[in-house]
């Protein structure tokens, strides 16, 4: 939740965290939220510019290049949605209502903090609702052509990059050095390992890390304001699970392992991750924004133009707002053998065509390819499909137990 | 003395008690209306009744786990395992209950393979069917029959309950037959399920399950539009109470 009042406990129970990530190395990514309100609050009295964002498209290892912080603004919550639907049409994606909710509201101390915000053309909803975003806070819109295979979309998104890469340096009055973009790439590249390492805990058998304790961890990578830091705090949770048993693994080894797809999630967006838990399910992985579909891609330091290499990284990112979407199909693939998946949920949220039409080429891969149960959900962010959903997520679970 | 095993539906509009013996025989079956307060009406279904264990299903399911001693299990696992026991051979299951609708495909050895539920609109339910005998002024009794008697159907365009029944009262308005509009509905809702069932599967008989199973025109309309033999249980209300008993009879707990 977002809330003002948060900040003041923040600071009163913050202050050097060595000993509490010795004890609990989860704390430190449940309180990601507070803790990067009182970060970006101190960044922008030195002056620092904030960008929103709101997707993975976004590079951001260039915005950390110009020397701004890149912040996740995507909407996760319920409440901005009525604002919102006095605005755009009911019958739209609930992320993107959400979204559009906080700017119109200004509830949202993230987006308040923000001096601009980037926004990409992922989908029709998106595109649209950011025309008029732009009249709530600077805004610039990155160009995404949806192929991702063709050579002249990398051009052209290279281009876009470029454009960005302007925008930023007119931003900070400064340029971009290139040394300065190398860095930047080798430490997301190194978050990125260490959230590979993260997940693959995951993998064998026995004993995974259930979807909602992982969440915070996940969702925290859209709110890092220090990623020497953030990378430091990562790697202290992997050692402490490496060397001991995590206190919140779920010790019956016969509950269903869930591979969880679809469009991206987070707090206040739940519902079908905690009801599938609830359920008796565990989420071992999610391919989604939320999860693996970020990380699971490093930026090629070998390539001697970044920007290029940004520019292929990023392309790559297998959204169903791209076409083809193979790489999707194929990291689905991997992801059941690896994790030795009995059943896969796939997450729409309600009037996302793109995802919605891309289901039937899951479920074929489910069925067909590997023989298990597959069940779609098409919802929105309201809590009052939740005995519904409950049923058919209990009767799909029934299905992996005997 | 064998054990005895007993499987509770509460759903919408009725709560159904089955109870079996270990060899899976009915030796009790009761129903009551669920009305407004459904767990009262459980306790007193249950009260004096002997059994050993007892399985719950129906959207009432979490609630009677609660207060009584029981085990759950969805309506589509427990449907699915009642139509196999009146069908061994049966692989396909529509049930059309007062509140939702549900598509069921079963494997060859009778476990659920995939499922569809329309449990979010009115439409191609018990509901919708109820709403439309009553703005035609039939009994939900008479509905089916009436609908049969007609030798030709009336199109109701409207996906939605709400603007379906406008078109009905604008037919009526117009003086058309009231026999074909009756059937028109029943054809709507048939409709709505043939998709649901094609997604699941496409051939084989078809077992056919829920309150709206009693309805002569749905039954005849499904096979028609279908194209595959539809078996009707002999009461087909309880299919989810029976299914429930029995898996409470296979899960060994006592």
């Amino acid at each position: 939740m977002f809330d003002i009042n948060v900040r003041a406990d923040a600071i009163e129970s913050s202050g050097p965290s060595k000993n509490v990530a010795s004890r609990d190395p989860w704390k430190q990514f449940d309180k990601f939220s507070a803790s990067c309100l009182i970060e970006l609050e101190a960044a922008k009295e030195a002056a620092t510019i904030i960008a929103g964002i709101y997707c993975i498209f976004a590079p951001t290892e260039l915005i950390r290049a110009a020397g701004a912080i890149p912040v996740g603004l995507c909407g996760k919550q319920e409440a901005p949605i009525a604002a919102a639907e006095q605005i755009l049409p009911s019958a739209l994606c609930p992320l993107i209502k959400s979204s559009y909710g906080y700017a119109v509201t200004n509830t949202c101390p993230f987006f308040d903090a923000s001096d601009v915000v980037i926004g990409e053309t992922t989908c029709d909803g998106k595109k649209k609702m950011f025309e008029l975003m732009a009249d709530i806070k600077p805004l610039h819109l990155m160009h995404l052509p949806y192929a991702t295979t063709s050579r002249a979309a990398l051009e052209f998104w290279y281009a876009e990059i470029l454009r960005l890469k302007r925008f930023l340096e007119k931003l900070t009055h400064q340029t971009i050095q290139v040394d300065e973009l190398a860095r930047q790439i080798n430490l997301q590249n190194r978050i990125r390992l260490s959230f590979q390492r993260l997940l693959q805990v995951n993998r064998p058998a026995r004993n995974p890390i259930n979807g909602m304790r992982m969440l915070s961890v996940l969702e925290s990578k859209g709110f890092v304001v220090d990623p020497e830091k953030y990378l430091k705090d990562l790697d202290a949770l992997i050692n402490a699970l490496d060397r001991s048993p995590h206190p919140d693994a779920s010790n019956g080894s016969a509950k269903p392992r869930i591979l969880l797809t679809g469009t991206p999630l987070g707090r206040g967006s739940e519902k079908v991750l905690q009801l599938i838990e609830d359920a008796d399910g565990v989420v071992v992985c999610m391919e989604n924004c939320t999860g693996i579909k970020s990380i699971f891609n490093l930026v090629d330091e070998t390539e001697p133009d970044p920007i290029r290499a940004l520019a292929k990284r990023y392309l790559k990112t297998p959204c169903a707002c791209m076409t083809p979407n193979t790489e999707r199909l194929e990291m689905l693939s991997r992801l059941v053998r690896e994790y030795q998946i009995d059943g896969i949920v796939d997450l729409t949220w309600q009037c996302c065509h793109a995802y919605h039409i891309e289901s039937t080429s899951v479920e074929k891969l489910a069925e067909q390819q590997f023989g298990i149960p597959f069940l779609h959900i098409a919802t929105d962010y309201s809590p009052s499909d939740t005995g519904q959903l409950g049923v058919r997520i209990e009767a799909f679970l029934e299905l992996l137990k005997n | 003395m064998g054990g005895r095993f007993a499987g509770i539906d509460i759903g919408s509009r009725t709560i159904e008690l089955v109870v079996v013996d270990e060899a899976g025989e009915i030796v009790e079956s009761v129903q009551a209306d669920t009305g407004f307060d459904p767990m009262t009406e459980a306790k007193q279904l249950i009260d004096g009744r002997d059994f050993d264990h007892i399985m719950a299903t129906g959207y009432g399911r979490n609630l009677f786990e609660i207060s009584f001693d029981a085990s759950t299990v969805t309506e589509i696992k427990a449907h699915a395992r009642g139509a196999r026991e009146m069908f061994p051979d049966i692989q396909t299951v529509i049930d059309i209950g007062g509140q939702d609708s549900k598509a069921i495909a079963l494997f060859d050895n009778g476990r659920v393979k995939k499922f569809e539920m329309n449990d979010r609109c009115a439409a191609g339910t018990g509901k919708f069917l109820e709403i439309m005998a009553k703005t035609l002024g039939f009994t939900i009794d008479d509905f089916g029959h009436e609908a049969l008697s007609a030798d030709s159907e009336l199109n109701i365009s409207s996906m939605c309950t709400v603007f379906a029944e406008s078109e009905v009262t604008s037919l009526i308005a117009k003086g058309e037959n009231r026999q074909q509009i009756a059937r028109g509905l029943h054809a709507s809702v048939i409709r709505r399920i043939a998709g649901m069932v094609n997604r699941v599967s496409s051939d084989g008989d078809i077992a056919f399950t829920g309150g709206v199973a009693k309805n002569p025109c749905m039954h005849k309309l499904l096979e028609e539009k279908l194209g595959r033999t539809i078996r009707l249980p002999d009461d087909p209300q309880r299919m989810g109470a029976i299914g429930a008993a029995l898996l409470a009879a296979e899960s060994g707990s006592a």
